[in-house]
């Protein structure tokens, strides 16, 4: 049958065009080409697109909407599937992280164990809610549902860094760190 | 890559550790990393590098106990060190060949002599990073062996043998699941760990992911030839990191020594990983969910049937199993199947690994046979709530469990008792609960979880939980009435027939048995506007709300 065999010669080479001009790079920062070669390792397959989205906010920092355009754009999802991606799974932010991020464990074994005391203190301390950051830019205050250290249990992650057994003095000391340095 | 060579593998590891006198094997698992582990094991390494003797220091995944840690383990001597920091590093090398540092010695005996190790036979005496360590250890034995010695349908036939169920909460039997993939038509099928332990207050899986992740990878590679399947996938949260560095380590060592790929050992199977990384969704756990988060989209469940089995990745035949249940492979495979239907109770076989969290003296991994009891597991094992407190409950199966009271600590641990106590056996998190915790807070707090966590797609989980929480927050702040307890009750059943999925199935639960087992807490609350632990915040709320 030449007719299918012409649609699905015009689609595969829709397809293939795409896959050799992607959308031009937002930017000339290099980091957009971290971005584009994780897209590439995948074939700029559709199903990259939590990968691709991990690459981008582990480069960035965070999604932006030039970020997300461009990275739907590159893997041709519609743009409200990756703005439902994005939003629908709690570890990808839309905004841009403080210089330092204190996040509280929330899990289980450190709610049993007082994390809440800890969320409390820490907001005290900086003037905001969990998932916000100060105003000048300098620390944001996130919770995680659970890091896994629970038999330590509570646990703070100071840049990434993880205390087990931390009390508010603990907490206290390291915020002070931060603003000092 | 044949028998023998692994065999010789094997041997020159052991050869090489020989060249030493002692071993010293720092944990550096989370928990004890959390602690000082690495700068511990710097000094430890300089502290042997000046001495006279020759010590290899290692660094190991999780060797249980982890409250005790930093954990350091002496070996030929098998001497536990608990809570060393780096200035006992010269204390810990000097003292080899003589009395041991008396002032560290962990003294544990109780604590593990009730355990059985097979999932984490090998945690804390092989380094994550090294593959040569787990086939010093007779790793890619059981692969090597089912490839070159058994069909298939053997391979099926010795995890049904085994009586080995899911260890990811359901229970579900292995080898009925294998049979089904493998019977499964179509040429292209895949393999895919669940690795997402969403539960928060459980971390087995990701203490097997980092601290033996070649385990996972060879059961995943069993499973494979067993089903017919070519492709597999890991899905870990990114949460975790350290699991995430370790697997990719792991996977490119395999590939690297020709036990993944193609044709491996030179046989006609060709299997291959890759790692798929969550991104913060506890829906992902269950498995239509889990799925569709692989191929890139929101983690929403959808109706079964078509099971995975039958379709799942990309429309194809799938088999989904947990970290733990691709860890019991391997051994099960070396060791005959019969030798893991031997151990536990009448209908859980084998071992559990169990994350023993909260009000308890040595919280960490435990492993322990199917059917013991409740009160060894926390008593005997655990140490017991701290002094001055009183053991009120344990809760066991995360979000989806429940809680379980002291008078029903007797009850051996299997699938089926947990269930018939309102629990579930769950991942295997245990977070023990003492006079200090309020369980309608502690309900709140599970039902807070599943609310946010929905995924929304049906409505008696996405409303049904909102509004039990709604009810639970009014009952906790002392403006709760008794007609909200009975509707709280009614909305219960009503979440858990009628809800998608797994989550919203079991997200009364904790509700459902705190009501059966602690109701007497809800009525003070409502009735004596008082919280006997004095956790809620009741005079406070009540003058807001006046």
């Amino acid at each position: 049958m030449p007719g299918v065999h012409c649609f699905a010669s015009i689609l595969f080479r829709e397809d293939t065009l795409a896959a050799i001009i992607p959308p031009p790079l937002p930017s000339d920062d290099k980091r957009w080409k971290i971005v584009n070669g994780t897209m590439r390792k995948n074939g700029f397959a559709r199903h990259a697109l939590i990968e691709t989205l991990h690459t981008v906010q582990s480069s960035f920092g965070y999604l932006d909407d030039d970020a997300i355009r461009f990275v739907a754009h590159s893997l041709r999802v519609p743009l409200s599937q990756a703005y439902g991606v994005v939003t629908f799974y709690h570890y990808f932010s839309l905004k841009p992280p403080g210089k330092h991020t204190m996040t509280i464990c929330t899990g289980t074994a450190c709610y049993i164990k007082g994390a809440d005391k800890l969320i409390a203190e820490a907001g005290k301390q900086l003037g905001i809610k969990p998932g916000q950051t100060t105003a000048d830019g300098e620390v944001s205050l996130m919770t995680a549902r659970c890091v896994g250290a629970c038999s330590r249990a509570p646990v703070v992650l100071s840049d990434g860094e993880v205390r087990g057994e931390t009390t508010c003095k603990h907490l206290c000391e390291q915020l002070e760190r931060w603003t000092v340095a | 890559m044949t028998i023998e060579e692994l065999d010789q593998i094997a041997q020159s590891v052991r050869q090489e550790n020989a060249k030493y006198d002692y071993e010293i094997n720092v944990c550096m698992d989370l928990a004890c990393a959390s602690q000082g582990a690495e700068k511990l094991k710097d000094a430890l390494v300089k502290a042997a590098e000046e001495g006279a003797k020759k010590v290899l220091v290692r660094r190991t995944g999780c060797m249980g106990p982890c409250s005790h840690g930093p954990l350091v383990r002496v070996d030929p001597e098998e001497t536990l060190y608990s809570r060393v920091q780096a200035g006992d590093a010269e204390k810990i090398v000097n003292s080899l060949g003589g009395e041991p540092a008396e002032e560290l010695r962990c003294n544990l005996e109780q604590h593990f002599d009730s355990q059985v190790r097979v999932v984490l036979e090998n945690a804390g005496y092989i380094d994550p990073e090294k593959i040569d360590d787990y086939i010093s250890r007779d790793g890619y034995k059981a692969l090597l062996t089912v490839l070159t010695e058994m069909t298939p349908a053997g391979v099926i036939h010795r995890i049904t043998e085994s009586g080995l169920r899911g260890r990811g909460g359901g229970g579900y039997p292995t080898g009925l699941k294998w049979g089904t993939v493998a019977k499964a038509a179509g040429d292209q099928k895949y393999v895919v760990c669940n690795g997402d332990e969403g539960d928060p207050g459980a971390f087995m899986d990701r203490s097997v992911m980092e601290g033996d992740p070649h385990r996972v990878v060879e059961g995943m590679a069993i499973a494979a030839y067993a089903v017919g399947a070519s492709k597999g996938f890991i899905y870990v949260r990114a949460e975790y990191p350290i699991a995430v560095s370790r697997l990719t380590t792991a996977i490119r060592e395999a590939r690297r020594r020709g036990l993944l790929g193609n044709n491996i050992c030179n046989t006609p199977f060709s299997f291959d990983v890759e790692i798929r990384l969550g991104a913060g969704a506890f829906v992902c756990g269950e498995e239509t969910a889990l799925i569709a988060s692989i191929e890139g989209k929101r983690g929403a469940p959808r109706t079964r049937p078509p099971y995975p089995a039958a379709s799942g990745l990309w429309g194809k035949p799938t088999l989904i199993n947990n970290v733990e249940t691709f860890a019991n492979i391997a051994p099960i495979v070396r060791n005959g199947g019969k030798w893991f239907h031997d151990m536990g109770s009448e209908r859980s076989k084998g071992t559990k690994v169990f994350a023993l969290t909260g009000k308890i003296a040595n919280t960490g991994l435990v492993e322990v046979p199917m059917g013991i009891k409740l009160r060894e597991i926390i008593e005997d094992i655990g140490g017991g709530v701290p002094e001055g407190h009183k053991f009120k409950a344990v809760q066991t199966g995360g979000p989806s469990g429940g809680c379980i009271p002291a008078e029903m600590l007797d009850v051996g641990v299997s699938y089926d008792a947990l269930l018939k106590m309102g629990s579930i056996m769950g991942s295997g998190g245990m977070i023990v609960m003492d006079d200090t915790s309020c369980m309608v807070n502690v309900a709140r707090f599970f039902v807070e979880f599943c609310m946010t966590e929905s995924c929304g797609k049906c409505i008696p989980c996405r409303a049904g939980t909102a509004q039990m929480f709604t009810l639970l927050t009014r009952i906790s702040n002392g403006t709760g009435t008794m007609e909200d307890l009975e509707l709280l009750e009614d909305l219960c059943i009503t979440v858990k027939e009628a809800s998608l999925c797994g989550l919203g199935q079991t997200a009364p639960n904790p509700v459902l048995s705190t009501l059966k087992y602690f109701r007497n807490e809800y009525i003070e609350h409502i009735v004596n506007k008082r919280c006997p632990a004095g956790v809620c915040n009741i005079e406070t709320a009540a003058e807001v709300t006046a």
